[in-house]
């Protein structure tokens, strides 16, 4: 990988009313390889499941860092396990299936076998046939096994990472962060449902939108029209130490109609007389006690956690090239959930995901930056809001997360 | 409406998918809550939860209410490109329990974008309870099982 080559020609334009990311980050093919070593494949800890998705052992499930396959599974002794997802041998994928219950891992090319630790076991036709063939007598099994990755799991989160060097993992979060985990995973889960979301354009312009509180009350009429989030709600957009991570929440019912009609007056079709035929829809529980409803926690690079009122999920970003990544939601709730609790989860979760009420409109912002900008390559975009800095807001009306997030990346890349 | 015989019920039938695909094709989506019983069960989920047995649904509504909130938030509140739809639906099978006809039916739901490609955009199967009410036939429950799990961008007209 590369490492140690020289960085892409990028022109980041330095102002000084605010801050400016260049187009070309969302489309340059050398850009994206290098985020593939230096930042998927390098100091960071990326997000590749739910222990709720592989209970037992044996159990794997096919992801991805960034584009590096990998494979998520629980060994013998129920220790969780990642591996590359790749033979030793002559690169094929060992792990064909997304998910599955297996004992051993194979790999059907050369029929390859590895245990759940990624060992290698055995090589059909080492000692060759009939005395002829055969691997060369210096062959060592324990020299080609799958690549291990290092692994941490945080209450039922796992992490993987290709360093040997990164800090650990909770020090690699901060406690902002962790203490986020620990307050939506705060007992055993229980899984509601994988959705996959394709989406034409870069992985950072999600980035980008999952720290922009400016955003969502803009873009997102269902949440502004019934209240779920307006910009004059309690709410605050903070980051780690690093501005690595940002996390995003708000308080419903904490805004004035009065003053939100003022502050809304330009604001297209704004209109708090919208009502439901069936409010079911927004029936839930108050489950946690610091009156925080929604939470948007942005955990680079590939990881969304998210509570909106009693739906909770984790997106997780895979990249597929420059232009295009996918976000994987999975849903969830608590293993101790009663089914009136398990209802209430499944019919709010109308509002999330790529046909969510709420948060359909994402997939659509991506594209048409992606569109407007894959030709632009000299031209840069203009970041203000809040104040043009990377900074911690106690209100929803800023930008700072977003040029805390790029301001870690050119570090990150060394840009 | 007088008792059905089975050509009958399955001309009535034949004609209830097809009014409800050229509904949404048309996209005269303002009708569509009319194909259902006022209570209903209107679900979009994926082959891959079914297989599972995760509960979860992108659309899930139980009410013809919910339906007609969808539909208003989509035209009122929702921004997305405009496209348009064109189901093929077909190998229509009537099963009948009581008066209840349980009807299964393959799909495929091509979407045509405003750059003016089309392309396959989901397929999968309708599973559905269709009972006779006044007005004709609806819709208690209609299941639509995709076999397509992964949405391109995003998933906004029902199914």
């Amino acid at each position: 990988m590369d490492m140690k080559t020289n960085p892409p020609m990028l022109n980041w334009p330095d102002r000084a009313d605010g801050f400016a990311v260049p187009y070309a980050v969302f489309s340059d093919p050398a850009l994206h390889a290098r985020e593939q070593a230096r930042i998927f494949g390098g100091e960071t800890w990326s997000f590749v499941g739910l222990e709720a998705e592989v209970p037992a052992p044996g159990d794997f499930k096919a992801t991805a860092i960034g584009a590096h396959p990998v494979i998520l599974v629980r060994d013998r002794e129920g220790q969780l396990r990642v591996l590359e997802n790749r033979c030793a041998h002559r690169g094929a994928l060992v792990c064909r299936e997304p998910r599955g219950r297996v004992t051993r891992l194979s790999c059907v090319y050369h029929q390859w076998n590895y245990d759940l630790t990624g060992r290698l076991l055995g090589v059909p036709f080492r000692q060759g046939a009939n005395g002829k063939g055969g691997m060369p007598a210096a062959f060592d099994p324990a020299c080609h096994g799958l690549r291990a990755l290092r692994v941490t799991a945080l209450h039922g989160l796992v992490f993987a990472t290709f360093s040997d060097t990164v800090e650990p993992l909770a020090d690699y979060l901060g406690s902002m962060v962790v203490d986020s985990i620990a307050r939506i995973c705060n007992r055993e889960l229980r899984l509601l449902g994988d959705q996959q979301q394709y989406m034409h354009g870069n992985w950072k312009l999600y980035a980008e939108n999952t720290r922009d509180p400016y955003h969502a009350s803009l873009l997102h009429l269902f949440h502004n029209t019934f209240g779920l989030y307006r910009s004059t709600q309690t709410g605050a957009c903070v980051m780690d130490g690093a501005h690595r991570h940002t996390m995003l929440y708000t308080k419903a019912n904490t805004s004035n109609a009065d003053t939100d009609r003022e502050v809304y007056r330009d604001v297209r079709s704004y209109d708090s007389s919208f009502k439901l035929a069936d409010p079911s829809l927004l029936a839930g529980r108050a489950e946690f006690t610091d009156g925080i409803t929604l939470v948007i926690l942005s955990v680079f690079p590939n990881l969304v956690l998210q509570q909106i009122a009693n739906t909770l999920a984790v997106r997780q970003i895979v990249t597929h090239g420059p232009e295009a990544f996918e976000l994987v939601w999975t849903h969830f709730g608590y293993a101790d959930d009663d089914a009136e609790m398990q209802r209430i989860r499944l019919v709010q979760s109308n509002l999330i995901g790529p046909a969510g009420l709420i948060s359909m409109e994402d997939g659509e912002a991506v594209e048409i930056v992606q569109r407007a900008v894959r030709e632009s390559q000299a031209h840069a975009s203009y970041i203000a809001m809040g104040g043009g800095h990377a900074e911690d807001a106690d209100h929803l009306v800023t930008e700072g997360a977003i040029i805390g997030f790029w301001e870690h990346y050119r570090a990150v890349m060394a840009l | 409406m007088h008792a059905r015989s089975p050509f009958e019920q399955s001309h009535d039938i034949a004609q209830l998918l097809a009014r409800y695909a050229h509904c949404i094709d048309d996209d005269r989506l303002e009708e569509w809550p009319d194909f259902f019983t006022d209570a209903c069960d209107y679900r979009v989920v994926t082959r891959d939860n079914v297989d599972r047995g995760l509960p979860l649904a992108a659309i899930a509504c139980h009410s013809r209410g919910m339906l007609q909130d969808r539909v208003v938030s989509l035209r009122h509140a929702n921004v997305y490109e405009k496209h348009r739809y064109r189901h093929l639906v077909s190998n229509v099978l009537i099963d009948s329990a009581g008066e209840t006809l349980r009807v299964r039916s393959s799909f495929a739901v091509y979407r045509t974008r405003t750059n003016g490609a089309s392309d396959v955009f989901l397929v999968g199967m309708y599973d559905d309870e269709i009972v006779a009410a006044e007005g004709g036939w609806k819709f208690r429950r209609r299941t639509v099982i995709c076999d397509t799990s992964r949405v391109d961008t995003l998933l906004v007209t029902p199914l």
